[in-house]
């Protein structure tokens, strides 16, 4: 167990102090801009963009001539261009944006957005799945347990955990801290951000379809709030073996699907060149499954994506996930449990479509 | 999540050259189970076998046992007491919700999947009766889309957990699906969750549960309901696994261990309660049956709160007298009539 907050460390990095200070240093990690361009090239133009005005700046000052009212201009020229460009973006294009580097993952919610932080280690069986953190939380008036995917900042972080493929260690990690939370009566709270579960002969081994399967039945079962929030890329059954909620939430640009859209171009159309497609034909962003009911509530980003603003993105996740916790705590334990089963039974059911069994 | 396993995706993929001879043995070729030739070859040890001998041994290799996907009326036919099985909500049919098109419009390829197989969805419900013990069955069959699951799938699975919740029967359900079916996107995956729910609310009012996983079972059916009912028995030699071995030989680049992901592997590293054989497993249910509580004249004390009512009015069903009944149905007893 480490008591560590707001150094950098929280995020499973407590044995390793100090480790990756330039995350320090660049303030929680919540900013880390600059070296991830080529992945996104629908924002080539802003970043053009973006370049003059930081040459116009330069201009400025070496300068007597007055050019502010250009440097205005292209700033305003820069924010138009964000607006325009996000208010279009295809299913592909979101999923990238679900993927930037600068994306906040799940340190930087812990060093942002909690006010306190412990985090908990071990499946007391196994290991200790760093592409898991689960730990006790405060966010303001509200305490509970915290279970989340972790992908990790750097380069060597990613590596440590799995680029947040987690095994079922992971998994059987979160089902005991989620007993635990059930055990002290605390609400829990997951953040969603995986590709997908590890596919790998050790996962197998240990039973990786059953580690998911038993958090999903299990997690019917307990008698504390339970929200869900999905902050970058819900892969499957990965994401839902933390992913059963009384509210499931998502961030507007995440996506969430049974099958990356990598995979899916590969069996379909036996070509990656065909993700584009295959994003679309997935219908997995925040809309669209909004519209079909699989999500209960869009959390909006900032303009131009969280990783342009991590701490406003954050923020906004903050303030959700405050207001559905004052909601959700106010609710007798048995008729959440059965709300929350009533809610995945009839999960995006057209009405009236099913028949139904009289049980009773 | 593995991709669902389309037969015909399968044999009209020549081009995966550099898994081809080493991954051979887990492929699951139309051409081997297509009625027709009067010869087929064991996928698992190459013996040509006579066609006729083999679907009169239940489709299980004469020459090494290896138990071959079931058809799921064939599974019923093995399985049920003659004439016990009564079809429920056979009439639901899928809906291409996300207007999905891969080679053809995914509502398309349900119709002639429905023309094909004569039934119109991947998964058989129906209450049976096995050696006089009546049940509810749920049966995946592979020859419609793979025993994918989608939308209807998961919810002809949720509505047998309520009909035997309703019935105060047990469930046994048979599983070969290659996971989750990718033409509904998210809104399959949900069913992963949708069938939890309702297994949970089955098992809170007494109900037991036994899944058979056959070959093979892969993907989101294997990491949901299929692993958390209360007994978990598989046939020999069946492949049961999380992400399909080309799935995952592809992500490590590397050969997979003789018999990875096998039935016998799983037994092994503590995942099974028990393989049983195909020629065998009638009567080893039968037996099992009779330990369900209802079977014993066991009256359950009332649910837990996180089982009673929901907003489908679905509430825990278990009664004294529901239990006394039931408990009346000895394994002696005369085979159940026919339920409708």
């Amino acid at each position: 167990m480490s008591d560590s907050k707001r150094n950098g460390e929280a995020d499973g990095l407590a044995r390793i102090p100090g480790a990756d200070a330039g995350h320090e240093a660049a303030g929680g990690g919540v900013s880390r801009r600059g070296n991830t361009r080529a992945a996104m090239p629908f924002e080539r133009e802003i970043h053009e963009t973006e370049a003059k005005l930081a040459e116009l700046r330069d201009a400025a000052r070496s300068t007597t001539l007055d050019i502010s009212e250009e440097i205005e201009n292209t700033e305003k020229r820069i924010q138009e261009l964000i607006a325009r460009i996000y208010s279009g973006l295809t299913a592909w294009q979101r999923v990238n944006v679900a993927r930037h580097p600068d994306r906040p993952v799940t340190a930087d919610y812990i060093a942002t957005m909690l006010d306190e932080f412990t985090e908990l280690h071990g499946d007391r069986s196994f290991g200790d799945d760093r592409a898991m953190v689960t730990g006790l939380a405060r966010m303001g008036d509200h305490r509970f347990v915290l279970v989340a995917h972790r992908k990790g900042r750097t380069t060597k972080e990613r590596l440590e955990c799995n680029f947040g493929c987690a095994h079922p260690e992971g998994y059987r990690k979160a089902w005991r801290k989620m007993k635990l939370a059930e055990k002290l009566r605390l609400p829990i709270v997951t953040l969603v951000n995986t590709p997908g579960a590890y596919p790998g002969i050790g996962a197998e081994e240990r039973g990786q379809a059953l580690a998911i399967a038993e958090n999903i039945i299990g997690m019917f079962t307990l008698t504390v709030p339970i929200v869900v929030c999905v902050i970058g890329e819900g892969g499957s059954g990965g994401a839902l073996g933390i992913g059963v909620g009384d509210r499931v939430l998502m961030l507007e640009h995440a996506y969430y699907s049974v099958i990356s859209p990598e995979g899916c171009a590969a069996i379909l159309w036996k070509s990656g060149e065909r993700s584009a497609d295959a994003a679309e034909a997935l219908k997995l962003t925040s809309e669209n499954l909004s519209s079909l009911g699989v999500v209960d509530e869009i959390v909006r980003e900032p303009l131009g994506g969280a990783h342009r603003d991590p701490a406003g993105a954050i923020q906004n996740v903050r303030e959700a996930l405050t207001r559905h916790l004052d909601e959700l705590v106010q609710i007798p334990v048995d008729r959440l449990v059965a709300e929350r089963r009533t809610k995945f039974r009839n999960i995006a059911a057209l009405e009236g479509r099913f028949p139904t069994v009289a049980v009773g | 999540m593995t991709p669902p396993k389309d037969k015909e995706q399968k044999v009209d993929a020549p081009d995966e050259s550099l898994s081809e001879t080493r991954l051979s043995r887990f492929r699951f070729s139309k051409k081997k189970d297509m009625p027709g030739g009067l010869w087929l070859k064991c996928e698992s040890c190459s013996q040509m076998i006579y066609r006729k001998e083999l679907e009169e041994a239940g489709r299980v290799c004469p020459s090494c046992g290896f138990h071959f996907t079931l058809p799921g009326r064939e599974r019923i036919q093995l399985l049920a007491d003659p004439d016990s099985f009564a079809e429920h909500f056979a009439e639901i049919t899928g809906l291409d919700r996300l207007s999905f098109t891969d080679k053809i419009p995914y509502g398309e390829k349900l119709v002639q999947t429905a023309k094909r197989t004569g039934q119109n969805e991947a998964l058989i419900a129906g209450t049976a009766s096995i050696e006089g013990r009546a049940v509810v069955l749920a049966i995946l069959d592979f020859s419609f889309m793979g025993g994918s699951m989608g939308e209807v799938v998961g919810e002809k699975f949720a509505l047998a957990c309520d009909l035997a919740r309703a019935k105060g029967l047990p469930l046994v359900c048979f599983t070969s699906s290659g996971g989750a079916r990718m033409h509904e996107g998210a809104l399959s995956l949900m069913q992963m969750a949708k069938t939890c729910s309702a297994l949970q609310s089955l098992h809170d009012a007494g109900g037991m549960s036994i899944c058979v996983l056959t070959h093979p079972t892969t993907g989101g059916v294997t990491a949901s309901f299929a692993t958390v009912c209360d007994l978990t028995l598989a046939e020999p030699g069946a492949l049961i696994g999380f992400a399909g071995p080309r799935v995952i030989a592809a992500t490590l680049k590397q050969e997979l261990p003789a018999g990875f992901q096998r039935a016998e592997f799983l037994l092994e590293k503590g995942m099974l309660d028990a393989i049983v054989e195909r020629s065998s497993l009638r009567a080893t249910l039968a037996k099992l049956l009779d330990y369900a509580p209802m079977a014993r004249g066991v009256a359950l004390a009332p649910t837990t709160s996180t089982g009673s009512a929901d907003a489908k009015g679905v509430a825990p069903a278990w009664s004294a007298t529901q239990a006394e009944v039931l408990g009346s149905r000895r394994p002696t007893a005369p085979k159940t009539p026919r339920k409708a």
